[in-house]
């Protein structure tokens, strides 16, 4: 078993479907949302997954092709 | 001994030993060194400090190392011009340059990795790591040289040769991670959570952020135990500027400093400035971009501190500016034409968002400012060697000599 943490930031339709809920459905990874900050066209929800470490892959692919984007809760580690 | 004594999250104040953690465990929210305010306040004094040594470590008291265990390049304890050529051309009255390109790896990154990576020598840690494409690297690669321990580089597989040489030379650890920017974010993230590595901006960032607060006492020693009244500073993640009005804060607050307000404005390039637009648009709500600009040192789409950056722009009725590609050049050149210091893109941008504030009445032309420059410019030479002087060819006689110089332009005003 694995835990990631990750913050998905959601845009435009994907802010009104159920995707954290389909995640969890389609998938065996467990989500518990930590922190989350939701307006009418944009929003953000950090949280972490639990499951086999494949399957967090495979749900955190299916969710970024459904136009969220996927970063770690640190934000972006690459730096100049 | 540190006075500091625990990590503390910056949104839920849950309180952490100090051990290589980043977030907090129960709302995700960042972690920050808590301190011994009243042991501090016991023990620091103008005096002490202007006992210490020309470098970061002359303000150890209020790091987060032990004696025993800095990693020591002499960092810090860097000039601060007075820029009146500058200014003049600006229309101000009092400007000041921080010259951060005078460090041991020609860039401000120094200040925070020579905490990072101490601290990790404290916690025992063998091995300093990091992702980048620039400045981290190599000061990464320097202090693991300087402190004896491994080091190990992640850089995205298409970075330029130029770059990569910054940091090859002190023999780290390369990794080229064939796959996009966010592919290099997320394989970081998890290494850190799986190697006993110190990722200095990932597991070691609490630690890490509290070097950039050395900018602002600094200054305040450094313009005779006084803060500025404005301040403008790059803007990637966010941490340097909040750190830095942190610092002042924290002068103020032990009594090194007079109590006056320091106006905070913010610098991004218009091709990677997610703060200054959620600045613009009056939210707290930042929206990651797909940064494309030169400033490449500047170019985090996400960034982890951005909510941080525009409550301090709140709380200092301070503010945010973006800047073009072009107009970052220009900075380049107008710092460097003016007061003889070359910086890299970030200072461009430094420089253009000053003079942009000046436009946008966001700062007073007659308070006493200073300008952050925080790299050197050799590391972004392809910037603007299409944009300075070029040679004057002559033959090696003084006819052809007199021919060509009376022609050149940048001839006038020689004389003799």
């Amino acid at each position: 078993m694995a835990t990631r943490r990750v913050r998905f930031t959601f845009e435009g339709d994907a802010v009104t479907e159920p995707l954290i809920y389909l995640l969890g459905h389609e998938f065996a990874v467990v989500t518990n949302i930590r922190m989350a900050d939701v307006e009418r066209d944009f929003g953000w929800v950090m949280l972490e997954l639990d499951g086999e470490h494949d399957e967090i892959d495979r749900a955190l692919g299916w969710i970024a092709g459904k136009g969220v984007r996927v970063d770690p809760v640190a934000g972006d580690v690459v730096e100049g | 001994m540190t006075h500091a004594t625990s990590l503390a999250c910056r949104e839920c104040a849950r309180e952490f030993p100090l051990d290589p953690l980043h977030v907090c465990d129960f709302c995700f929210g960042p972690l920050e060194v808590a301190y011994d305010h009243d042991g501090i306040q016991s023990r620091i004094s103008r005096e002490r400090i202007e006992s210490g040594p020309r470098s970061i470590w002359r303000y150890k008291d209020l790091l987060p190392v032990d004696d025993d265990f800095i990693v020591d390049l002499n960092v810090g304890w860097t000039p601060l011009l007075r820029a009146d050529r500058l200014a003049a051309r600006l229309g101000m009255r009092e400007l000041w340059i921080k010259n951060d390109t005078c460090n041991p790896s020609w860039s401000f990154k120094d200040r925070v990795v020579a905490v990072a990576s101490s601290r990790s020598r404290q916690l025992g840690f063998q091995t300093l790591a990091c992702a980048s494409t620039g400045n981290l690297a190599n000061s990464v690669s320097a202090h693991a040289a300087r402190a004896g321990m491994d080091a190990i580089v992640f850089i995205p597989h298409d970075l330029e040769a130029g770059k990569v040489l910054g940091s090859a030379v002190y023999n780290p650890t390369i990794v080229a991670v064939n796959g996009s920017y966010d592919d290099v974010n997320r394989l970081c993230a998890e290494l850190a959570d799986n190697r006993s590595w110190a990722f200095v901006n990932i597991n070691m960032r609490a630690y890490y952020a509290e070097g950039s607060r050395t900018l602002a006492f600094e200054v305040a020693e450094q313009l005779g135990w006084r803060a500025p009244r404005q301040v403008v500073a790059p803007m990637a993640s966010g941490s340097l500027f909040t750190k830095i009005h942190k610092g002042f804060q924290e002068f103020q607050r032990y009594g090194l400093i007079e109590e006056t307000p320091v106006r905070m404005i913010g610098a991004q390039a218009e091709g990677c400035s997610p703060i200054t637009t959620a600045w613009r648009n009056e939210t707290t709500n930042i929206r990651p971009v797909k940064p494309n600009t030169i400033a490449k040192s500047l170019a985090i789409g996400n960034p982890a501190d951005g909510y941080y950056a525009l409550k301090t722009m709140k709380r200092t009725d301070g503010g945010a500016t973006a800047v073009t590609d072009a107009e970052v050049v220009e900075g380049i050149r107008l710092l460097a034409e003016c007061e003889g210091v070359f910086a890299e893109t970030a200072g461009g941008v430094t420089i253009a968002g000053l003079r942009q504030a000046l436009t946008n009445e966001q700062i007073d032309p007659d308070e006493p400012t200073v300008a952050f420059i925080t790299g050197g410019g050799l590391k972004t030479a392809d910037a603007v060697v299409e944009h300075v002087t070029q040679p004057i060819p002559v033959e090696g006689t003084l006819q052809s000599f007199e021919d060509a110089f009376a022609e050149a332009p940048q001839a006038v005003g020689v004389g003799g």
